[in-house]
């Protein structure tokens, strides 16, 4: 099997797991509690606060635990937002190619009064500096852009974005799930005030993420209750997830260097073996993208048999088709890079980490050729293509 | 558990009946690309009955199969009873098809009926 969808989620290491079962096992008192039952639940707490804030250039304070990177999203853009209107700034900026844990949420307070403009990212999935400076306004009250693209993978000028959002006095959120334990993070360096990011996608468990939230940047809580993460976010701490978390990211900041090399030089070979398909193109911009993010579209094809051919081969990975998301459209990232409909429907994402081997990707990129073509040669698409009764788009 | 039924996979992973007939005397086209389902169905009308059935399909995995259990239902059978196939039958034949997924069968069924119009169309003029 190779596991190529590590953007959806990956497997957790060893050792964020043995943490985790030991602390399940062992220290499962409620961090609240007094008695050193509990107390030692603290520590356990407060050490992976700690050690979350040293990776990513924090200071201990401005870290707190939630249930994921969505929560986390939802809660830095909502505290921006409400901060704002006591000012009567009520303009937000962000991009067309979100996630929807932002998108959704900036639609949400559009409906509550607030104007949001949202930037082009253009072919290469990335913004254009000058047209956030251009969007910014008097009373714009937060800019959140993410870190990586989630589907394309492709990253942006987050230190630029930062410095223009600090000379305009306006709070910068970025939600970093996808670039958190791929690629060097220091908060203080790329002038963020407050990042999202969701333990499953380095390597540690689901249902828990955090939020960095700079000091004096104002925070509110989306659930009422008791004093947990200084009154910022109720609830019982999930102190084994918590922990789990911290040892991953650990793991992955440790050998970070290396695995970039590593990763990258796997990514570049799958994505030169696959522009040898014709009528394809790689979605986003070549360099200025994450380790381990490929994605294609190829023309003539649609993702969901793609993807379970593949599977039946041993491949899993993923797609933006609309027969994919459970709606009518194709994924919203490939139509903001402008990607039309047509050629949307066939694509294809790889998200591949340091398990795999050049003769894994040689192999993925082999069935890759073979199902497509096997596809196209009963696809009534590719028929027109080729007679010329339809043009070709790639 | 799977998405789709075994009979669904392997129609899909095996699919009867794929390709083109160069005489077919009824073609019918349904779907658009946009949406990202395009059936395409080829009849061989003799008789009045389908002497031979073909299809191209772009499309999702319950599509394609879609497609190809339409074909085995419809060949050889005469005219007047292909025209009463419904997507429930196609369906029922599959072992069932996820909610959302039940469009390709719908597709399915027009496609056929797209081709046995287009041979209505024009078996006067072929006489």
């Amino acid at each position: 099997m190779i596991y190529a969808d590590n953007a959806a989620t990956t497997k957790m290491s060893s050792k964020a797991l043995e943490k985790m079962t030991s602390v399940m096992t062992d220290i499962w008192g409620n961090p609240s509690s007094l008695y050193a039952h509990g107390q030692n639940a603290k520590e356990v707490l407060e050490d992976a606060r700690a050690e979350v804030a040293r990776l990513i250039g924090a200071d201990v304070s401005e870290i707190y635990f939630t249930s994921g990177g969505s929560e986390a999203d939802n809660q830095a853009i909502r505290s921006a937002a409400y901060a704002g209107k006591r000012k009567n700034k009520m303009h937000i900026i962000s991009t067309t190619f979100e996630h929807h844990a932002v998108l959704h949420t900036l639609n949400k307070l559009e409906k509550e009064g607030y104007e949001i403009t949202l930037l082009d990212v253009h072919e290469n999935g990335i913004i254009d500096l000058d047209e956030l400076r251009q969007a910014i306004r008097e009373d714009t009250c937060l800019v959140t852009i993410m870190y990586a693209n989630n589907e394309i993978g492709t990253i942006q000028p987050i230190k630029e974005i930062g410095e223009i959002c600090h000379e305009r006095g306006v709070i910068f959120h970025t939600d970093a799930v996808q670039a958190v334990g791929h690629i060097h993070i220091d908060v203080v360096e790329d002038n963020v005030d407050m990042l999202s990011a969701s333990g499953h996608k380095f390597n540690g468990p689901k249902g828990v993420g955090f939020l960095y939230c700079k000091k004096k940047t104002p925070l509110y809580n989306l659930i009422e209750g008791g004093a947990q993460e200084k009154g910022k976010r109720a609830g019982t701490e999930n102190v084994a997830a918590i922990a789990a978390m911290a040892e991953a990211l650990q793991e992955k900041s440790e050998n970070l260097e290396e695995s970039i090399s590593y990763i990258s030089g796997l990514r570049d070979r799958l994505i030169k073996g696959l522009k040898e398909i014709p009528h394809s193109v790689l979605n986003g911009d070549e360099t200025r993208r994450l380790p381990g993010t490929v994605n294609f579209c190829f023309e003539g094809i649609e993702g969901e048999s793609l993807l379970l051919l593949l599977d039946d081969r041993g491949i899993q990975a993923s797609s933006g088709s609309a027969c994919t998301s459970g709606s009518l459209d194709p994924s919203h990232v490939l139509l903001a890079i402008g990607r039309v409909h047509d050629v949307a429907h066939g694509s294809l994402r790889l998200s591949i980490d340091e398990e795999l081997t050049e003769d894994d990707v040689d192999y993925i990129i082999k069935n890759v050729k073979e199902v497509v073509e096997y596809l196209r040669n009963f696809s009534p698409v590719w028929r027109d293509l080729v007679s010329g009764k339809r043009e070709f788009i790639l | 558990m799977a998405l789709y039924s075994e009979k669904v996979m392997d129609h899909f992973r095996n699919p009867r009946n794929v390709g083109v007939i160069e005489d077919a005397n009824g073609v019918g086209e349904v779907g658009n690309v946009k949406c990202g389902d395009i059936m395409k169905m080829y009849l061989k009308i003799e008789n009045d009955v389908v002497e031979d059935v073909k299809f191209e399909t772009f499309g999702c995995g319950s599509a394609i199969a879609s497609s190809s259990m339409a074909t085995e239902l419809i060949k050889g059978q005469p005219l007047e009873k292909v025209k009463e196939l419904t997507n429930k039958a196609v369906v029922e034949a599959l072992d069932g098809l996820p909610t959302h997924k039940i469009h390709c069968s719908v597709l399915a069924e027009e496609a056929i009926n797209a081709a046995i119009d287009d041979y209505e169309q024009h078996k006067d003029e072929n006489r």
